[in-house]
């Protein structure tokens, strides 16, 4: 059977322009990966309270599609909130690389970003990108829950961004 | 007769319930434990170290973020002991914003508490809502202070910033919606059985036990212990406040839990007379010289922090910066009684006797 | 012409100074004292802030008391909060005496020109410098007891620690500590129960142990201080005493490099063992530093 474009009427053809989208496959994978990221609870320190605070009823973070999951296997983005130190390091990548693909990683506050006010301490990691590449940093000390929504917000349009064109974020 | 062999379990330092990153190796006969070896020091970042380089004015932001849920208790120890060792005596408002800034705050940190030990249990709910309270207090605290978390706001010889206009209505008006909420905590926690049945006889033990293994706070008044440093070696204006120690007799998991649930209620008991007696105007900051400089000598003092006692020894040269500073942070002393009672009890049981003893890992320095 | 003259001028200029330059001895001499003078102003100037406040806050509390309405217990609060008040005027008023470093003309001085400003509010202010402390009566039974039971050559020193809130310390001989701390757990009269605090410190001749007792019997603190070797820092644990001396010790050795015997598990809890090195030793190197 044909279907000609010239043959629907125009009240059709405004059904046809809300309805159907046109797109392409990289873009349908980033809007669905970036609209459910599923975080792995793992806080270090004094940021992962506000953490806490952030997925909790006054800034709620369920809404953005964020489920925390206990489990590496089971989550695509690591929010690494708190002091790296040496003895800790180790677990660290470990655990990240029992993460599948894709997978992604925030740094959240100043001792995550860039060693912090210990940054001059023995035995403190100066970052956790030292380790793990980071795609967003958040600093702070800590950061408001509202600057860590911010920061998952601009990890969303990084993932899409990069589904987009293609192109790498650096 | 079934031969079992001893198995090897690792409670990993990144696990959901051992709020933060804390391991503990153990060695369980089927479902009962045999040993258990607590691993420390994956955050243990060296700040008795760096404080050897600043001065004391600067070593205040590392005390928040020792024990990071009740950062104003920490700022204050620090600040007591080079008072006490100075001989500075504070003006009358800054004392009654300092009292009313740690009673706030010890309510948040029993509030944190409440809502992750009953979510380790399974509930959600306790969670969400605990934490509902708690934003009131800290955005109370973020008013007075310019911070949620990392306060950094005592100073030496006082506080650093007087109260915002209409802060005390506010926080008049928080204590009776506070005093609500308990009331619902009590009907959605306290009374629920099954959380009773699991908290009575747990990880229980005696007073001679807690004060040989230097137990304190909470901890320690869970055995019958009738002793708070608030009370007993009164710092600051505690002395003219009437409140009650809380104690229980019993020992157990569910001792603990309810001497913090009612210490909930004397605070807000302290933080009401203390708006009464309060000063309208006032200089809130002593006359401190510009460079704080000790004499040279030593000092320890200990206060009460929501965790229990926390201490600050100072050794100072007689300069800017001190020699030798020295934490006494309750929650490293109140674990070492976990492999004790962790011996025999189910394994089971091994989530709430950990939730119950209330660390927080930044306190215990990894 | 001119340059000749300001060239004169320079010289002549440069040969005065050189006259009247003091010698360097001189000089010294001169700066010490300018600098002894400054320190004892200085001192003078904070002993009479510290009572200018005292005072002030004593004004502040009787008009505060005027302005309340007289009701008994309000009364007996601001009684309390006066006899508080002054009570903390004096302890600080003998601490800032304790404190003088200047020479005893200056401490005088300064004593005098406190105590002429200061008039009504601290009248119960005693003309010496040095009240005994309310802990003395402590140190003394201590050291006696100690002294019956033990012998008299175990303490190297007893003093009230005045900055500290009058705590008495013992510093203890080395090999008489564990007999020592034995004797303050378990003699009856003394019964330390509770271990506060345990620590090490590295002074850079000498390593040191504090330990901070309390009893609840008797509702006193103690402090006790034992002197190490640096170069070998061995000790006796006392964890067979307190239990709650074990992580503490662990931490000390951790840190310090301080050896317990008789610890029964003596490891490296905060860094891990395959650590080198002490880090808070005073010449400790880290091993990433970055220049």
């Amino acid at each position: 059977m044909d279907l000609k474009l010239a043959d629907i009427s125009p009240q059709e053809m405004e059904e046809v322009k809300r309805n159907v989208m046109l797109t392409t496959f990289e873009q349908l994978k980033g809007w669905a990966r970036s609209n459910s990221l599923w975080p792995m609870t793992f806080g270090l320190a004094c940021c992962a309270i506000e953490m806490m605070s952030a997925s909790n009823t006054h800034f709620d973070l369920e809404r953005f599609g964020t489920f925390y999951r206990n489990s590496p296997r089971q989550a695509d983005l690591m929010i690494v909130s708190g002091t790296l130190t040496k003895k800790m390091a180790p677990i660290v990548r470990r655990l990240y690389d029992q993460m599948a693909e894709p997978k992604w990683v925030i740094a959240m506050g100043s001792c995550a970003v860039a060693g912090g006010p210990y940054v001059n301490s023995y035995s403190v990691v100066k970052g956790v990108d030292q380790i793990i590449p980071v795609d967003v940093y958040i600093p702070g000390c800590p950061p408001n829950p509202a600057a860590l929504i911010y920061g998952i917000n601009k990890l969303k349009e990084k993932i899409r961004y990069e589904a987009k064109t293609g192109k790498k974020v650096r | 007769m079934l031969r079992t062999e001893e198995m090897l379990l690792n409670i990993g330092p990144h696990h959901p319930s051992t709020h933060g990153v804390f391991r503990v190796v153990l060695k369980i006969d089927g479902e009962i434990i045999t040993e258990a070896k607590p691993v420390i020091g994956y955050l243990h970042r060296g700040t008795e170290k760096l404080a050897e380089d600043l001065q004391y004015t600067q070593i205040i932001p590392y005390t928040d973020r020792m024990d990071y849920v009740s950062g104003m208790t920490n700022n204050y120890v620090l600040v007591h002991a080079v008072e006490t060792m100075m001989g500075i005596e504070i003006p009358e408002r800054a004392e009654y914003l300092r009292v009313i800034a740690m009673e706030l705050n010890r309510i948040a940190s029993h509030l944190v508490f409440w809502g992750t030990f009953l979510l380790d249990f399974g509930a959600t709910t306790p969670y969400l809502v605990a934490f509902r309270e708690r934003e009131v207090v800290l955005n109370l605290l973020n008013e007075l202070s310019g911070a949620r978390m990392t306060f950094n706001y005592m100073r030496v010889g006082g506080v650093k910033w007087d109260a915002p206009p209409g802060w005390i209505e506010k926080v008049k008006d928080f204590i009776p919606y506070m005093r609500e909420a308990l009331k619902g905590y009590d009907e959605l926690g306290t009374g629920n059985e099954i959380f009773q049945a699991r908290m009575k006889n747990v990880g229980t033990y005696t007073a001679e036990e807690a004060i040989n293994y230097s137990l304190s706070g909470p901890n320690l008044r869970c055995t019958g212990v009738e002793w708070d440093l608030r009370k007993d070696e009164p710092y600051s204006i505690y002395d003219r406040f009437d409140f009650d120690v809380v104690t229980e007799t019993s020992g157990d998991v569910w001792a603990r839990y309810l001497v913090r649930t009612r210490e909930m209620e004397q605070s807000l008991r302290i933080i009401e007379q203390a708006i009464e007696q309060m000063p309208k105007d006032g200089p809130i900051m002593a006359k401190v010289p510009k460079i704080i400089k000790p004499p040279k000598g030593e000092a320890y003092v200990r206060i009460e922090s929501p965790k229990g006692e926390i201490g600050c020894y100072i050794y100072s040269e007689g300069k800017n910066k001190p020699y030798r500073i020295k934490f006494r942070r309750p929650s490293f002393y109140n674990l070492q009684i976990l492999p004790k009672i962790l011996v025999g009890e189910n394994i089971s049981n091994l989530i709430p006797i950990l939730a119950g003893v209330d660390i927080i890992l930044g306190e215990v320095d990894g | 012409m001119d340059e000749k003259k300001d060239l004169e001028q320079l010289k002549s200029d440069s040969a005065q100074k050189a006259v009247s330059k003091p010698t360097a001895e001189e000089k010294a001499r001169a700066a010490a004292e300018a600098r002894a003078k400054a320190l004892a102003a200085k001192e003078a100037a904070i002993a009479k802030e510290k009572t200018d406040e005292a005072v002030e806050i004593k004004n502040e509390s009787t008009t505060e008391d005027g302005a309340k309405t007289v009701s008994s217990d309000e009364k007996a609060k601001a009684a309390a909060e006066a006899k508080a008040k002054a009570a903390a005027a004096a302890k600080a008023k003998a601490a800032a005496a304790a404190k003088a470093k200047a020479a005893a003309a200056a401490k005088a001085k300064a004593a005098a020109a406190a105590k002429a400003k200061a008039g009504a509010g601290n009248a119960e202010t005693p003309a010496q410098e040095e009240k005994p402390s309310p802990n003395q009566p402590y140190l003394d039974k201590y050291v006696k007891v100690i002294g019956e039971h033990l012998g008299s050559d175990v303490l190297e020193d007893f003093y009230i620690n005045r900055l500290s809130k009058d705590v008495p310390t013992l510093v203890v001989k080395r090999d008489q500590y564990y007999r020592v701390a034995e004797f303050l757990k378990y003699n009856e009269q003394l019964g330390f129960d509770y271990l506060s605090e345990l620590h090490g410190t590295d002074f850079v001749t000498h390593m040191e142990v504090y330990v901070h007792l309390y009893s609840y019997k008797n509702r006193q603190s103690v402090a006790l201080r034992v002197k190490l070797d640096r170069d070998e820092p061995v000790i006796d644990s006392l964890q067979p005493l307190w239990a709650g001396a074990d992580w503490p010790e662990c931490e000390a050795y951790d840190l310090l490099g301080i050896k317990f015997e008789n610890h029964p598990n003596l490891h490296r809890i905060m860094l891990g063992e395959d650590w080198v090195g002490h880090p808070l030793r005073k010449d400790y190197k880290p091993y990433d530093v970055e220049e």
